[in-house]
């Protein structure tokens, strides 16, 4: 299994290279969005109107942080389950969103657009929080600040430490319960 | 008769709010050592590897264990001979928790239903009050998160299916949960009782630390039974695959309709965010 550092935005060729099972360290800007912000960001696509970033070559980062306490960036910061986006996603990555970062497993869906268009699922450690954090250098709201946690945030990220999950190759990690 | 007053309630409750997110419980530390010991796969070693490391950190830092910092849960006994003063005990506790989780700089994930509005100061406080004789309160609380009770659920199962069905059902929950509940995880199973009883039990028992035992002999017997099969699974940290899929089971049990087998699985995360408080 390979270790890749990539900075964003993703090219293709940074997706294409990727295989379930390898270690990603991603540093630049991420932005985060839950299930509220995905509603919101569907609506505005519905409506016609710009999104508040730029999908091409972006990852999503699945997190509602806690409050950053004085002296830090954001607070704890690790992945919310992922299934819940899996209505959106396919509509984002087809429009150029290269890849999510979350927890747990998608649908077929997820997975197929994850092939056609080629972008990447990854996985961040769930309820490891604090120490994801650490890997946050900055934060600000970029979007929706009245949904709380749920605001759209604009993250620097640096190292920031994914596994990948599904690849746009058909991969998948997670492995299959033995029912015996 | 014990008086108790309300600003003290709601002072320790602020407290174990802060306290239960930040404080990995001694039995799950111990159980992450020792599965970090006993993972062979890289990966599964890999993830308690870094479980222990954000451990110390939220013990060191102001940054909780999980930005999910939960619903308050809270399992309240109050002796038959206490007094609350300056307020009343709802109150108090509900007071307590906002106060809780806004100096701790946790996360309030509290929302209406249908708008989704966020009600902004984590509240309602989820409270199961009991009375009981004597004069003391005993106030338990739960952080409780919303990935792992989302794959947590309540079934009515016919007599006849018996252990054999009992066992199937909460084995197939964590397999159809795999990786979404953040495994390891903690399985709470409430058998008997009634449709609601069955919810109770199962998150009252994620209460007992992992290495006690329960008292009745028998149902110590399947609590191994469960956690062997569940383990046995492989889905292992984080869904990558290993020897630990759950940390623990922990059965309540309680008589039930002639009619009824009911049957709840609460799953909880791995670290285990709870405290008690005794006045
Ligand atoms: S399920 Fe995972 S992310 Fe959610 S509260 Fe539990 S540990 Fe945190």
């Amino acid at each position: 299994m390979a270790e890749y550092h990539l900075t964003t935005p993703l090219s293709d060729a940074d997706v294409e290279q990727l295989k379930s099972g390898d270690v990603v360290f991603v540093s630049g800007h991420i932005y985060t969005a839950r299930d509220a912000a995905h509603k919101r960001l569907v609506e505005t696509l519905d409506a016609g109107k710009p999104l508040p970033f730029d999908l091409k070559g972006a990852l999503i980062y699945y997190v509602g942080p806690s409050p950053a306490p004085p002296g830090r960036p954001i607070g704890a910061a690790g992945p919310t389950t992922s299934y819940r986006m899996d209505t959106y996603a396919p509509r984002l990555h087809s429009l150029g969103l290269k890849g999510s970062i979350g927890k747990g497993k998608r649908n077929d869906a997820v997975k197929d657009a994850l092939r056609e268009f080629k972008a990447v699922y990854l996985g961040a450690t769930g309820g490891a929080g604090a120490l994801l954090s650490q890997r946050i250098t900055d934060a600000k709201v970029i979007a929706y600040e009245d949904l709380g946690p749920e605001a759209i945030r604009e993250l620097t990220v640096k190292d920031f430490p994914l596994l990948v999950i599904n690849d746009c190759h058909g991969g998948e990690l997670y492995v299959k319960p033995n029912l015996g | 008769m014990k008086t108790i007053q309300a600003s003290d309630i709601v002072e320790a409750v602020a407290g174990m709010c802060i306290a239960a997110n930040h404080d990995l419980p001694a039995d799950v530390q111990a159980a992450f050592e020792a599965c970090h010991a006993a993972e062979e796969a890289p990966a599964a070693k890999e993830i308690f590897r870094q479980l222990l490391e954000n451990s110390e950190l939220s013990r060191t830092t102001n940054l909780p264990l999980c930005q999910d910092t939960g619903l308050g849960v809270f399992f309240v006994e109050v002796g038959e001979d206490v007094k609350v003063e300056g307020g009343s005990l709802r109150q108090a506790i509900n007071d307590g928790m906002i106060k809780g989780y806004k100096d701790g700089y946790l996360r309030k994930s509290s929302c209406d239903p249908f708008s989704r509005k966020n009600t902004g100061d984590n509240s309602p406080a989820i409270i199961h009050f009991d009375i009981v004789p004597g004069d003391a309160l005993k106030i338990c609380m739960m952080a409780k998160g919303g990935g792992s009770e989302n794959m947590s659920r309540v079934t009515m199962l016919a007599p006849a299916q018996g252990w054999k069905g009992i066992k199937e059902f909460v084995v197939n929950r964590v397999a159809e949960a795999g990786p979404n509940p953040c495994p390891p995880t903690i399985v709470g199973v409430g058998i008997g009782g009634n449709f609601e009883l069955a919810a109770i039990n199962s998150k009252k028992a994620l209460m007992r630390p992992l290495d006690d035992r329960h008292p009745d002999p028998e149902i110590a017997k399947l609590e191994d039974e469960l956690i062997e099969a569940i383990n046995n699974l492989g889905i292992g940290p984080m869904g990558l695959g290993g020897k630990t899929t759950s940390l623990g089971v922990k059965i309540a049990v309680a008589p039930c309709h002639l009619a009824s087998l009911p049957l709840a699985v609460n799953i909880q995360c791995h670290s285990a965010r709870h405290k008690e408080v005794v006045f």
